[in-house]
C-alpha cells in the first residue's frame, strides 16, 4: 500500500469512527486503536499516539458547545483534573514499561466493560440528596437549566469519586483513549451528578486529560505525523457531522450495532494480546 | 468568560487542523507514492520528538514536521484552556480554585516540556 493509499483508507474509517461515535455518545476513540491495530496492522504505539490527540480535538471541538448551554461545572471538572492529569502522567509512564501483549490485553477488558456499561439502564436520579460537608467546602454543588427552570445538585462521596477519576486518567495515558465512559460512571453513579451534568463535564475534561499524556508520548516518539494527520482530521470531521445531525438521527439501533462492534473489537483484542500477535 | 473559553478551545482546534491539512497535503504531493509501513515500531526521529526540533522541520517546510506542528497547537489547546481558567478563578477572587488550577497547569507543563 502506498502513503497515499493508506492515507486516504485510513481518513475514511477513523471518519466513520468519530461520526458513529459522537451519534452514540459512547467516544470514537475506544475503536481507533483496535481499528488501526487490527485492520491496518498498525504497531499499537503508534495508534495510541494518533488515537490520542484524536481524542485531544474531538473533546475540544464538541466542549465549547456544552460549556455555552451551561450544563458543564467548571469546578467539579478542573479539582477532578487533578486526578486525572496525574493519573494520565502515570499512564503514560506506564505504556513504556508495559509489554504491547499486556496493553491489548487491558484494553480488550477496557472495551468489553465499556460495551456492558453502555448497555446498562441507569438507575433512577436520586433527587434531595442531602450536601455533604467536604463537597460544600470545595465548592462543588451546582445548578444547570432543566425543562422545569434551574435545578440544583448536591454533589456526593468525593475521596470515591476521585480515586476513580485517578483510575480514568491512568487508563487515559496507557491507552490512549478518552475513558468518558469511566468519567461519567464516577460522576454520575459516585459522585451523583446529574446524567447531563456528568456527560458534559467529563467532555470537558477529556482533552485535558489526553493532553497531560500527549507531551510524553511526543518525547517519546511515539506520534508519527503521517498516521496522525489523516486520524485526527478523519476523527474531527466525523465528530463534527455527526453532532450536526444528532437531533434528527434515531440512534436506538446505531447505539446497539456499536455496541456489538466493541465487543466483537475487545474480543478480537484480548485474543491478539493473549496469543502474543499484538 | 466561559462562553469565550468554549470559543478558544474551538478556535484551537480548528486551527490546528488547518495547519495539519496543510502539513498533510504537502507531505502526500511529495511522498504520496512511497510504500508505507507502520508495522514495525522504530519511533520517530528525534527532530519530531521536542519542540525545538519541530520548528526546525517547519522552517525547511518539511510536511511532517508542519503536521507535528499542527498537533503542538492541538495539545496546547486545552493547555491554554487551562491557564484561562486561572485569570477566571482570580477575578472571582476564588483562592482555592485558583491553586487547584495551577497544579493542573504545572502537570501539563511538566508533560509537554519537563519530561524529555
Amino acid at each position: 500500500m502506498t502513503v497515499l493509499e493508506f492515507s486516504v483508507l485510513v481518513c475514511a474509517s477513523s471518519l466513520i469512527a468519530g461520526l458513529v461515535g459522537a451519534l452514540t455518545g459512547l467516544g470514537g476513540g475506544v475503536v481507533l486503536v483496535p481499528l488501526l491495530t487490527l485492520l491496518f496492522k498498525v504497531d499499537i504505539r503508534y495508534a495510541i499516539g494518533a488515537s490520542l490527540v484524536s481524542v485531544i480535538a474531538t473533546s475540544s471541538g464538541a466542549a465549547a458547545a456544552y460549556v455555552r448551554e451551561g450544563f458543564s461545572n467548571i469546578r467539579i471538572g478542573m479539582f477532578l483534573e487533578i486526578a486525572t492529569t496525574v493519573g494520565a502522567l502515570l499512564g503514560a509512564s506506564l505504556a513504556a514499561h508495559v509489554s504491547t501483549h499486556a496493553i491489548a490485553i487491558v484494553f480488550g477488558v477496557v472495551l468489553l466493560f465499556s460495551a456492558y456499561f453502555s448497555r446498562k439502564p441507569r438507575p433512577p436520579a436520586q433527587r434531595g440528596v442531602p450536601p455533604d460537608p467536604l463537597a460544600t467546602r470545595l465548592h462543588l454543588n451546582g445548578s444547570f437549566p432543566d425543562v422545569e427552570g434551574v435545578r440544583t445538585y448536591n454533589v456526593q462521596h468525593v475521596p470515591v469519586g476521585w480515586s476513580l477519576m485517578f483510575g480514568a486518567g491512568a487508563l487515559s495515558g496507557l491507552l490512549g483513549i478518552g475513558s468518558g465512559a469511566m468519567k461519567v460512571l464516577a460522576m454520575d453513579q459516585a459522585m451523583k451528578i446529574p446524567f447531563k451534568v456528568s456527560t458534559t463535564t467529563s467532555n470537558f475534561m477529556i482533552g485535558v486529560t489526553a493532553a497531560a499524556s500527549a507531551g510524553i508520548y511526543l518525547h517519546r516518539g511515539y506520534i508519527d505525523p503521517g498516521l496522525a494527520m489523516p486520524v485526527m482530521l478523519g476523527v474531527l470531521a466525523g465528530s463534527l457531522i455527526g453532532a450536526k445531525i444528532l437531533i434528527k438521527a434515531n440512534t436506538r439501533w446505531l447505539r446497539l450495532g456499536f455496541s456489538l462492534v466493541i465487543v466483537l473489537l475487545g474480543i478480537e483484542m484480548l485474543y491478539n494480546g493473549l496469543s502474543g500477535n499484538i | 468568560m466561559e462562553s469565550l473559553l468554549g470559543i478558544l478551545l474551538r478556535v484551537g482546534v480548528l486551527f490546528a487542523a488547518l495547519v495539519v491539512l496543510i502539513g498533510g497535503i504537502i507531505y502526500l504531493i511529495r511522498h504520496g507514492h512511497a510504500p508505507v509501513d507502520f508495522r514495525a515500531f522504530r519511533g520517530e526521529p528525534a527532530d519530531l520528538r521536542s519542540i525545538h526540533g519541530v520548528l526546525r522541520d517547519v522552517r525547511a517546510m518539511h510536511g511532517r514536521g508542519i503536521i507535528q506542528l499542527g498537533l503542538l497547537f492541538l495539545i496546547a489547546t486545552p493547555v491554554a484552556r487551562v491557564a484561562f481558567s486561572i485569570f477566571g478563578f482570580a477575578a472571582e477572587r476564588d483562592r482555592m480554585y485558583v491553586l487547584f488550577t495551577v497544579i493542573v497547569f504545572c502537570v501539563l507543563l511538566y508533560s509537554l516540556l519537563g519530561s524529555a
